[in-house]
């Protein structure tokens, strides 16, 4: 019989007590093990969960996005036309142009095969007096759409205006008392109002629409046109540089300019939804790292509480063992066992009480989860199986250490005086 | 063989200190068997533990073989004691989870010994015990424990032997069993210290002594 002879003996016949101590480590390595499993599960089910929501947002947001880009798009590059010895400068302070073209200008790009281009619409505009009214209009000459080749149906984007008719902008018939039907007398002619427009807060307001032909006679110009409009220009994946390019090559001493409002319109509704979906999918981010970090730190904080408790627990158990057993640390002692023997003795028993609690707890505790689990997922973790076959045994045994090796130090005598 | 030299030991308990020895000093020579006799709290086993390295003197000196016990560390002290001294506890001191034949051999656990197993079995049947030996001492007769303590002082073959009152559970029978077990020894060349009020034991004893609060009287 040697040492470890010794230990087994006692346990077969402190059955009962060793099955507690088992027990006891198995109950708090298997609560220690089922919370870390239960924790690092639903932690990661909840990444889960939040990776999803962001991607859905981010899917959302790129939507919406590819939305305002096709709806700016089907919005059309509204340009206008202008003489290439037009200065810009002199076209913004004048508010119309100042340098002219020949009308036919408008007939050779309608009858190109320019595909961006699909309303085509001469105008002639001049600032000019209504001496009759004693005011300084922009005067404004249209005609008829003019017609596109064989895919020309298109609906007209602006309503001509008849010879001898007439449509005002805002200021004036407001200013005069003027109404649709009236006739009025513009530089000695006779017009009838065909249409008074609505505030629309630019130049419009005090302009003037009038037949082209009327207009170029009213003006000296005959045959003169001042810019064309070329009008919603819906071609997939145009942009103004290609439009630019193609109307050069047709009208060589041309330029061309995009209605300025136009363009920042799309480019903010663009800026716009681009801004739109960082926002969302980075509130999304941060509501999510801020959402792991408080996960982080409450698991962080349970882990310890619940570990701190197992391990006062087993230590609790082994100490107590050791406690129990002082008069026999004194036979032993009397006998003339080292004392390292004793503590031999102790230890393993110790070691063997934590090894088997930890391993049933472990199963136990991984077990119950599976069970009260739906999905069945494996919760198996080697690293904290490892932990807690190693960690049980090693904490029972530091606990037992120092009281069976103060009990050893001791004078047999005096532990056996205990009894 | 056995030197006592006037050995004090206090004991500090709640109510006061407690003079167990007071300047306690004998003398047991091998071959000897030295009775010691006294009034309950005299200090007989006081003096018997501290004789077994068992309990450390507050004063004087325990000599075996010119050898100081107390000068020895705790683990030096228990091996010696484990190869030359037997201890027979009044309270015997078994081990609760070890059959008979196992706390017999349970002195050999520090003096490994291949025919230790033997040598039980021997002893067991010796002091009546040959159909006990796979009892855990819980199920033993009071007087059977007492041989089965005495059955371990023996394992070993120690040249001293340290008794206290193995008799007193005993009847006659059992106890001439145990005396001439020791006288026997005693005749062999061991030294043996017999803590008893059993007039059965003075024909066996060289001597005997007479204990008195705390201290060795003369001859009685
Ligand atoms: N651990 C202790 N603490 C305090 N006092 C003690 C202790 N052990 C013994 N004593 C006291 O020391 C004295 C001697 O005790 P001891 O056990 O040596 O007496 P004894 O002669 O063996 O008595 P008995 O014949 O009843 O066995 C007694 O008065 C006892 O009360
Ligand atoms: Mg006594």
């Amino acid at each position: 019989m040697r040492i470890l002879g010794l230990v087994l003996r006692e346990i077969r016949f402190r059955r009962l007590s060793f099955a507690l101590g088992v027990l006891s480590v198995a109950v708090a390595v298997g609560c220690l093990a089922a919370e870390l499993a239960h924790l690092g599960r639903y932690g990661a089910a909840r990444q889960a969960q939040i990776d999803a929501k962001i991607d859905a947002t981010e899917a959302a947001m790129r939507r919406l996005e590819d939305d305002y880009r096709v709806i700016t798009k089907r919005m059309g590059f509204n340009v206008q036309i202008f003489p290439r010895g037009q200065s810009l400068a002199e076209l913004h302070a004048a508010g119309h142009g100042t340098v002219f073209m020949p009308e036919e200008r408008a007939e050779t790009l309608a009858r190109s095969r320019a595909v961006s281009v699909q309303h085509i619409l001469p105008v002639l505009q001049q600032k000019t007096a209504w001496p009759e009214r004693e005011r300084t209009v922009i005067l404004i000459g249209t005609r008829a759409e003019i017609p596109r080749g064989e895919g020309a149906a298109k609906q007209p984007v602006l309503d001509p205006v008849p010879a001898g008719a007439a449509v005002l902008g805002w200021c004036l018939h407001r200013d005069f008392g003027i109404a649709r039907g009236d006739r009025i007398a513009f530089r000695g002619r006779e017009f009838t109002v065909a249409a008074c427009h609505e505030e629309r807060g630019t130049a419009d307001d005090i302009s003037l629409w009038v037949n082209l032909a009327e207009a170029q006679e009213m003006l000296g110009l005959p045959g003169k046109i001042s810019a064309i409009l070329a009008l919603s220009c819906q071609c997939e994946g145009a942009a103004i540089e290609g439009i630019r390019a193609e109307i050069a090559a047709i009208l060589p001493d041309t330029q061309v300019i995009e209605y300025a409002f136009q363009a920042e319109a799309r480019r903010e509704a663009r800026t716009r939804a681009a801004r739109a979906r960082s926002d969302a999918v980075g509130g999304e981010e941060s509501f999510a790292e801020e959402s792991r970090r408080t996960w982080e730190e409450f698991a962080a904080a349970l882990v310890p509480v619940v570990a701190a408790a197992c391990f006062v627990w087993i230590g609790v158990l082994a100490l107590l063992n050791v406690r129990e057993r002082r008069s026999e640390i004194g036979i032993l002692r009397a006998l003339g066992l080292h004392a390292r023997d004793i503590l031999a003795i102790f230890l393993a028993r110790a070691g063997l009480v934590g090894a088997a609690g930890a391993l049933l707890g472990y199963a136990g505790g991984i077990a119950a989860l599976r069970a009260a689990s739906p999905d069945g997922v494996p919760f198996f973790s080697a690293g904290i199986f490892a932990a807690a076959m190693l960690g049980a045994p090693a904490l029972a045994m530091v606990v037992s250490w120092l009281p069976a090796l103060m009990a050893a130090r001791q004078d047999p005598a005096a532990v056996l005086r205990e009894e | 063989m056995l030197a006592a030299i006037e050995v004090v030991k206090r004991y500090a308990g709640p109510a006061g200190q407690v003079t167990a020895l007071a300047g306690a000093s004998l003398t047991i020579e091998a071959g000897e068997l030295v009775i010691v006799r006294g009034p309950s709290g005299s200090g007989k086993t006081t003096l018997l533990l501290a004789c077994g390295g068992l309990l450390a003197p507050d004063a004087g000196r325990v000599l075996v073989d010119g050898q100081d016990l107390y000068r020895m560390t705790p683990n030096e002290r228990a091996a010696f004691r484990a190869r030359t001294i037997g201890v027979i506890f009044q309270q015997y001191h078994l081990v609760p989870y070890l059959t008979v034949r196992e706390n017999i051999m349970a002195a050999a656990l520090a003096v490994p010994d291949a025919r230790a197993g033997d040598r039980a079995r021997e002893l067991a049947a010796r002091f009546g015990l040959g159909d006990r030996e796979g009892h855990v001492p819980a199920a033993l007769s009071t007087g059977e424990r007492q041989r089965a303590a005495l059955a371990r002082a023996f394992l070993n073959r120690p040249r001293i032997l340290l008794a206290d009152e193995p008799t007193g559970n005993l009847d006659a029978g059992n106890a001439e069993t145990v005396l001439s077990a020791l006288g026997e020894f005693a005749r062999g060349g061991g030294a043996v210290l017999l803590v008893t009020h059993d007039p059965r034991a003075a024909p066996y004893g060289a001597r005997t002594v007479a204990m008195e609060a705390g201290s060795i009287g003369t001859p009685a």
